[in-house]
């Protein structure tokens, strides 16, 4: 017997409708949870109070400081370096060996899952270089997983600028690195900025390669030897040692807050200047 | 051409180079330094004594992780096994079904999905899916059915986002030949469409398998920890990255290095993922 | 008549392929010198070598020199982003940058230094005065130079060219895709600036070398075919291949 393809096709859709809800519902429940358990505990005093007692009590205020110390230092070695790396890449040199095999360590790189960080970082940085667990050994460790991500979407963002931008500033008596820092990376920025704020993202959640190489101490980081506590690495061991599920879902509820926000300005930052070209 | 005298450009450039070369050796650094570290014990141990060993027990000498690799192949198969047709489910609605409007909505919303920290994925699966396991069907909870839902939830949006990509570069010229020719649309997303963007939703599951297997925090929490190869889906396991995560703090000695090796194997599994996903898509693109 | 650029036996190859076969031209100061043929002749080329800009392509070998005021461009001594101030280009696709029209024009001379207000803001009026198109911006040089249409955006790149305060003025035919009233303005424009500047506009319209060139060189497959002045040139052709190309046989 022949089913109606007409029948299959209405079925299909159904079904296709009901898993795409479901996917959405997931989601939906995920970041419900977070909130409703999470924002009861969530105020000012949580946010600027450090955790007392093994986090049982007072609020998430070093680990804030952790993530921000953490996350800003990084961006700031990996970005002049991998956006440096991408411009010479496209601008400075012809295809030749040294870049392809630059841009097999980046597609290699790109796999690699965070624990092997969190394992390389220890050995290397935390040990053998003896910087013990501490911001400087978290914040190397972070570079290098961030790196090839802000060259590889720094080059895409470079190569996107039209050779024609480039050939109207060369002949208006521009050098290549004047057409460089005024017209390709002006046009190019929005591109390299999503880069960095995906990074941003990755690195805010950010726990095996954290918590093997910055540590997990509770104490407020002054310095870059201070080990320190991220958000990420205080909820996974709040978590982990049942300690408190309040404070749990709150620090949950910090991180996803986060990043979505990091999301959003990412997103701003796309839209509001691809407008600016039209 | 011509030779000009040492200017700021020369400067530049020559910073530049500087900044490639540190990139290269931060790159090259981690590779190299993990496989220095890992592959002596292959020498000392024996290569086939540690990938088909059964006994971890490294204190004693014995680096046998087969159990391991088995325990992370199941939960990636397990994972696959519901993102998989879940994640193309969605990316066909998205590319076929959906309007500019509801694309606009879903891609912000993949985005937030794929943001959410493996941590938080791995506390919810401790806190609702372990114990669904242990009351429906037994067994401790902490089992490869609870680790292969969460990390089947972690890979959607890698599969959604590729198989989307996938699909939607799909020429128009090949729907609208289908329907000139009477056919439904799910007749022509299946006739035509998946089969024209096969590579990339191919890549998108092996890059999803690629993501599973690497992933550490979420498995800590949902996995348990047993060391022997799991017989049902709701025995507990140990997967290669769990081993690393668990016994680093105090690993030392040959200890630490067995714990190298298992990162070797890790990282030659993962390549060999990213290479396979590669020349999928390096034949579509060819054709 | 003063000589502004004198090319001899001037060739180019890009491999195998020889482009430009021994060139001997002179381009007189303060006239409109129109440089015609079919397409790949290599007059566009030709003047690529004249502001340097073949410097861009790799594989380009060129033997010959190429003077300005008596002074050889190719020979090793000028420097090229120096030259670029003296000779500015008009390219046949308008291609502004994506800012304000006043950066536009500002661009280049802000790359000398010029910042200051007082200096520049003159100089900008002046260059959008020139290329005629300063009575239709002058309510809003601050918006985007995207909106223009296509024939001011031309204009603006020939403002923008002149803010350099060039010598010599090479234009790749500029007014290719421009409607016919924005291409009578161009020409006009040219016609008051040769009185300035040393002009070559390269073109595959002959009734626009006729219109408004003084002097005509015709191109065909890399060499010089002919070269006289333009009314000389098209009312009584030494060449046959000039006639044929004049009469629209080929191209």
């Amino acid at each position: 017997m022949r089913i109606n393809p007409r029948f299959i096709d209405k079925i299909v859709k159904i079904g296709l409708n009901a898993q795409a809800f479901f996917t959405v519902g997931i989601l939906v429940t995920i970041v419900a949870i977070i909130f409703f358990k999470g924002s009861p505990y969530l105020n000012m005093e949580f946010i600027f109070s450090s955790p007392e007692d093994m986090g049982r009590h007072g609020g998430i205020f070093s680990t804030i400081v952790g993530t921000v110390f953490l996350v800003l230092l990084s961006i700031f070695v990996a970005t002049p370096l991998g956006v440096g790396t991408a411009i010479f890449l496209t601008e400075y040199t012809k295809e030749s060996w040294f870049t392809k095999t630059i841009r097999f360590g980046v597609e290699s790189l790109a796999g690699i899952p965070s624990i092997l960080y969190g394992l390389f970082g220890f050995i290397f940085f935390v040990i053998k270089l003896r910087m013990g667990w501490s911001l400087m050994a978290g914040v190397l460790t972070i570079t290098i997983m961030i790196l090839p991500t802000i060259i590889r979407t720094s080059e895409e963002a470079i190569k996107a600028v039209p050779r024609n931008l480039r050939i109207v500033s060369y002949s208006l008596s521009a050098t290549k690195w004047e057409t460089v820092t005024k017209v390709v990376l002006p046009s190019a920025g929005p591109g390299i900025l999503t880069g960095i704020m995906l990074s941003v993202g990755r690195a805010v959640g950010e726990t095996a390669a954290v918590i093997f190489t910055m540590g997990s101490s509770l104490r407020l980081p002054t310095s870059l030897m201070d080990s320190g506590r991220t958000m990420a690495v205080h909820f996974y061991i709040l978590a982990r040692e049942g300690i408190s599920m309040e404070k749990a879902y709150a620090t949950a509820l910090v991180l996803v807050l986060s990043i979505l926000c990091i999301n959003i300005i990412a997103y701003y930052i796309m839209n509001r200047v691809t407008s600016k070209y039209s | 051409m011509i030779k000009k005298a040492f200017t700021k450009e020369h400067f530049v450039k020559w910073v530049l180079i500087a900044f490639a070369l540190s990139s290269l050796l931060f790159l090259f650094l981690i590779f190299i330094f993990i496989l220095a570290e890992g592959l002596p014990l292959f020498h000392k141990i024996g290569l086939k004594n540690i990938i088909f060993g059964f006994k971890w027990a490294p204190t004693k000498g014995s680096f046998g992780i087969f159990p391991m690799i088995v325990s992370s192949f199941l939960v990636t198969f397990g994972a696959l096994v519901i993102g998989a047709p879940l994640g193309l489910s969605c990316a066909i609605y998205l590319s076929e079904y959906s309007g500019k409007k509801l694309k606009l909505f879903l891609k912000p919303a993949l985005e937030l999905l794929a943001g959410i920290p493996s941590v938080v994925y791995g506390f919810l699966g401790v806190i609702y899916i372990v114990p669904l396991v242990r009351n429906y069907f037994g067994g401790p909870g902490f089992s490869i059915l609870a680790t292969s839902v969460i990390l089947g939830v972690m890979i959607l949006p890698t599969v959604i986002s590729i198989s989307f990509d996938s699909l939607m570069s799909v020429p128009k010229t090949y729907r609208e030949g289908s329907f000139a020719m009477g056919a439904t649309k799910w007749q022509t997303i299946y006739k035509v469409i998946i089969p024209a963007a096969r590579s990339g939703i191919l890549a998108s599951f092996i890059l999803g398998m690629g993501r599973a297997i690497g992933e550490t925090m979420a498995v800590i929490m949902v996995a348990g920890n047993a060391l022997k190869i799991p017989t049902s889906v709701l025995d507990p396991l140990r997967t290669l990255t769990s081993n690393i995560a668990l016994e680093l703090a105090y690993a030392t000695g040959d200890h630490r290095l067995g714990l190298f090796s298992t990162g070797v194997v890790l990282l030659v599994i993962i390549m060999a993922l990213n290479y396979i996903a590669n020349f999928a898509i390096k034949r579509r693109v060819l054709k | 008549m003063d000589i502004k650029i004198r090319i001899e036996e001037l060739r180019l190859s890009f491999g195998k392929a020889e482009i430009l076969k021994g060139i001997n031209i002179d381009v007189y100061k303060n006239r409109i010198t129109g440089f015609m043929g079919p397409a790949g002749s290599g007059k566009s080329t030709l003047i690529s070598i004249v502001n340097r800009m073949i410097d861009f392509e790799e594989n380009a070998e060129i033997t010959g020199k190429v003077s300005i005021d008596g002074e050889d461009i190719l020979g090793g001594k000028i420097d090229d982003v120096q030259l670029r101030r003296r000779v500015g280009t008009v390219f046949a696709v308008p291609i502004p940058l994506p800012r304000s029209i006043y950066d536009n024009i500002a661009y280049g001379p802000r790359l000398k230094n010029r910042n200051e207000r007082r200096e520049l803001r003159p100089l900008i009026v002046e260059s959008l005065k020139k290329a005629y198109l300063w009575d239709e911006v002058k309510d809003r040089l601050g918006s985007s130079a995207l909106k223009l249409s296509g024939g001011q955006q031309q204009r603006l790149c020939l403002a923008r060219t002149l803010a350099l305060e060039p010598e010599i003025i090479l234009l790749d035919e500029p007014c290719s895709g421009l409607d016919p009233i924005s291409t009578a303005k161009i020409e006009e424009a040219l016609n008051e600036l040769k009185k300035d500047y040393t002009i070559i506009l390269v073109s595959n319209n002959t009734k626009q070398i006729a219109r408004i060139t003084d002097y005509a060189a015709f191109f065909y497959m890399g060499t010089l075919i002919e070269y006289s002045p333009t009314e000389k040139l098209f009312t009584n052709p030494s060449e046959r291949k000039t006639e044929d190309y004049i009469q629209g046989k080929f191209g």
